[in-house]
């Protein structure tokens, strides 16, 4: 056992070696017209043998180390212990959220722009994890292409605004619509495949709409992108320093006072708001109808569920085109948000980060949900300092956090239904 | 009640069932007998649409099903107790109950609860218990209890005896007497061939996707060929 564990850590640190001396020793620099190789100093010498020595440690202790790990207390302890009642347990829960919503309402007015503009992204994030919650972690469907259906809001705004000149609040329920429609199409073929397979149709999916955006120039600029994507107005009140559109105002001079590029931060940061509660609330909504608790019996179960009738294709494509209409909706806020969109905005990596949001979160918790959706939003922002790093920061959290909570940070608490006594 | 026609089913290109005709009569119990891989599993999925039949026609209350949907004919008065149980391990007994009367109103689900729980004191016991973490017996009650909710008029039950102790099998054939009593029909396939013959009114016995034998229960016991193959002789 000894004796594994040893050859095993001193095969992890010579790959350790051999993967990173290359890329951080040797330096290839342009002299004229001649590219050199140089090779690494001693202190990055240094460096990598320690980064060697250190893994070899790591995976020689590696089982009293993962032990240590695992034995950490929780940091949210009441998961373990007895259940509160159900009732209290809601009651206490959705007076938390209120304070929470009332607390995010009022909190842009005291922060900076950049915060506030970073907290509207997370609310995108916030509403595209809450989407994909329904199709992964509900119906337990594994879409990896789940950002075509982000796509194909973003771009419903930025064409119609371009062609026609529709504005924001008309464009939001047709981009959800649409991608609701597309999410409707694309699954009917593919929901009869389970599993890994599933998960490749959609990944080819969602390439296949990333690279017709890309290659179809003539209308949707290709990899240029579309910009000029119109601000939201507020009742006809535009939040430019000058009225772009005929026959609207202009927010500062209707009420008086002095231009600021902040209020236009700010309204959209509370546009995403009210949209991420809403998204928040409906789709609490379907997890207590019947269609919810069907997504659930699906997933648990296949034969089961259809031999009570259910029908599979129904079911599957109902959380589908759910998940799908509110990443339409979060794609037309990103628009706006962004102003200009490319498809490089659409890639699968965004997929990746939206489901992990859900995976950390603890699939089918909204709550979850929503922590990690600020973690992931966040984190990255916060060391930026180690810029190069982040990504690297970023996965080593995503492992320590499966190694020490697989299941989440908040596991979902199935929803009790109960049906009310007959008195 | 139910009609299968020289029913054929493939799996691929292998062909499970050769042509089987079974009918089950309103109000009886019916007991299908056969050795493991014989197609007594096959031929009652078959009767739910998954797999379809590839040849032969399949009647539910004199209404050909042949071509509907699993979903259409599970809707339409007939339950099914999967082999192995499948009940929903996450949910609690009371939510795999409710799910079990999907497609009933809420009144209906508390009526139908209220009589699986006589049915099967044990169950309303444990009605805020995980289903996954109940014994097999329990869980196979819960089945059973389940697939009573949507108030069928025929209910299937894939070998409800498996990996049970005696004491509960003898429990579950004494329920399963007692629907009989309701007025549901019962569609039973067993390997405790003892005990299901006892039960039915008549049995099939199947073999390598052929019906060998068909006669009343009775008449199925004294059967030297039955003693011999599936009763220990
Ligand atoms: N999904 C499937 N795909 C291919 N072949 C199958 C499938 N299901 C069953 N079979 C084959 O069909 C035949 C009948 O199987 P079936 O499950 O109906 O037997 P059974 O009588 O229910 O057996 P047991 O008593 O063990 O449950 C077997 O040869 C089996 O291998
Ligand atoms: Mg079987």
């Amino acid at each position: 056992m000894a004796a594994n564990n040893f050859r095993h850590a001193l095969f992890c640190s010579i790959i350790t070696l051999i993967i990173s001396y290359p890329i951080i020793g040797f330096n290839l620099e342009a002299q004229g017209i001649n590219v050199t190789l140089t090779g690494a100093d001693a202190s990055t010498v240094v460096m990598v043998l320690l980064a060697a020595v250190i893994v070899f440690l790591f995976q020689l202790f590696r089982d009293q180390i993962m032990g240590t790990l695992r034995s950490l207390p929780h940091p949210l302890p009441q998961s373990s212990k007895e259940p509160m009642a159900e009732n209290r347990r809601a009651k206490i829960e959705s007076w938390v959220l209120t304070g929470i919503v009332v607390l995010a309402l009022f909190w842009p007015f005291f922060v900076s722009r950049g915060a506030v503009d970073l907290a509207t992204l997370v609310l995108i994030y916030i509403m595209l994890a809450l989407g994909l919650n329904v199709v992964v972690g509900l119906a337990g469907l594994l879409d990896l292409g789940y950002v075509a259906f982000y796509a194909v809001g973003a771009y419903t705004f930025a064409l119609l605004s371009q062609y026609l000149g529709i504005s924001f609040w008309l464009a939001l329920p047709i981009g959800a619509l649409l991608a609701a429609l597309f999410g409707l199409v694309l699954g009917f073929p593919v929901l009869r495949l389970r599993g890994d397979y599933l998960a490749i149709v959609t990944l080819g999916f969602g390439e296949i709409i990333r690279i017709l955006l890309n290659n179809w120039t003539t209308l949707t600029g290709g990899p240029n992108g579309i910009g000029g994507i119109p601000d939201p107005t507020l009742f006809g009140m535009e939040f430019g320093r000058r009225v772009k559109e005929e026959g609207n105002t202009s927010f500062h001079e209707t009420f008086g006072i002095a231009y600021s590029g902040e209020h236009k931060v700010i309204f959209l940061y509370l546009i995403a708001l009210v949209l991420a509660v809403f998204t928040a609330l409906v789709i609490r909504r379907f997890m207590r109808m019947p269609v919810g608790r069907a997504w659930e019996a699906l997933r648990e179960d296949e034969i089961a569920a259809r031999s009570l009738g259910l029908s599979r294709t129904a079911v599957k494509l109902s959380a589908f085109t759910i998940g799908a209409f509110f990443a339409g909706f979060a794609g037309t806020v990103f628009a706006s948000k962004q102003g200009f969109i490319s498809p490089e905005s659409f890639v699968f990596l965004e997929s990746a980060i939206i489901l992990a949001i859900v995976v950390l979160g603890g699939m089918g918790s909204q709550i979850g949900v929503v922590l990690a959706a600020i973690a992931v939003t966040i984190l990255p922002e916060l060391a930026r300092e180690f810029s190069e790093y982040r990504m690297l920061i970023f996965g080593a959290a995503m492992v320590l956090m499966m190694v020490w909570r697989p299941q989440g940070l908040m596991p979902m608490r199935r929803i009790h239904i109960e049906l009310k006594r007959q008195e | 009640m139910l009609v299968l026609e020289d029913v054929h089913t493939h799996y691929g290109k292998i062909e499970a069932l050769h042509g089987v005709s079974v009918e089950v009569k309103k109000g009886e119990i019916v007991s299908l007998i056969g050795a493991n891989g014989a197609g007594k599993t096959t031929l009652l999925m078959t009767v739910c649409g998954n797999p379809r039949a590839s040849a032969g026609r399949i009647f539910l209350e004199g209404k050909e099903i042949t071509n509907e949907s699993t979903a259409q004919i599970m809707r339409s008065g007939i339950s099914i107790v999967p082999e192995g149980r499948r009940v929903f391990s996450g949910l609690t007994v009371e939510e795999n109950l409710h799910m079990g009367g999907f497609f009933n109103t809420k009144a209906e689900i508390r009526k139908s609860q209220q009589h699986v729980y006589e049915l099967f004191p044990r169950l309303k016991e444990r009605e805020h218990q995980r289903a996954g973490t109940m014994s097999g017996g329990e869980q196979q009650m819960l089945a059973i209890g389940r697939a009573l909710m949507s108030r069928p008029n025929m209910i299937i039950l894939d070998e409800p005896s498996l990996g049970l102790a005696p004491l509960i099998i003898k429990q579950i054939f004494e329920i399963i007497g007692q629907l009989r009593e309701e007025g549901i029909t019962v569609f039973l396939v067993e390997q405790n061939a003892h005990q299901a013959l006892n039960l039915a009114d008549r049995g099939y016995v199947l073999e390598t996707g052929k019906i060998r034998l068909h006669d009343t229960g009775k008449n199925l016991l004294e059967n030297p060929d039955v003693q011999n193959a599936y009763l220990g002789g």
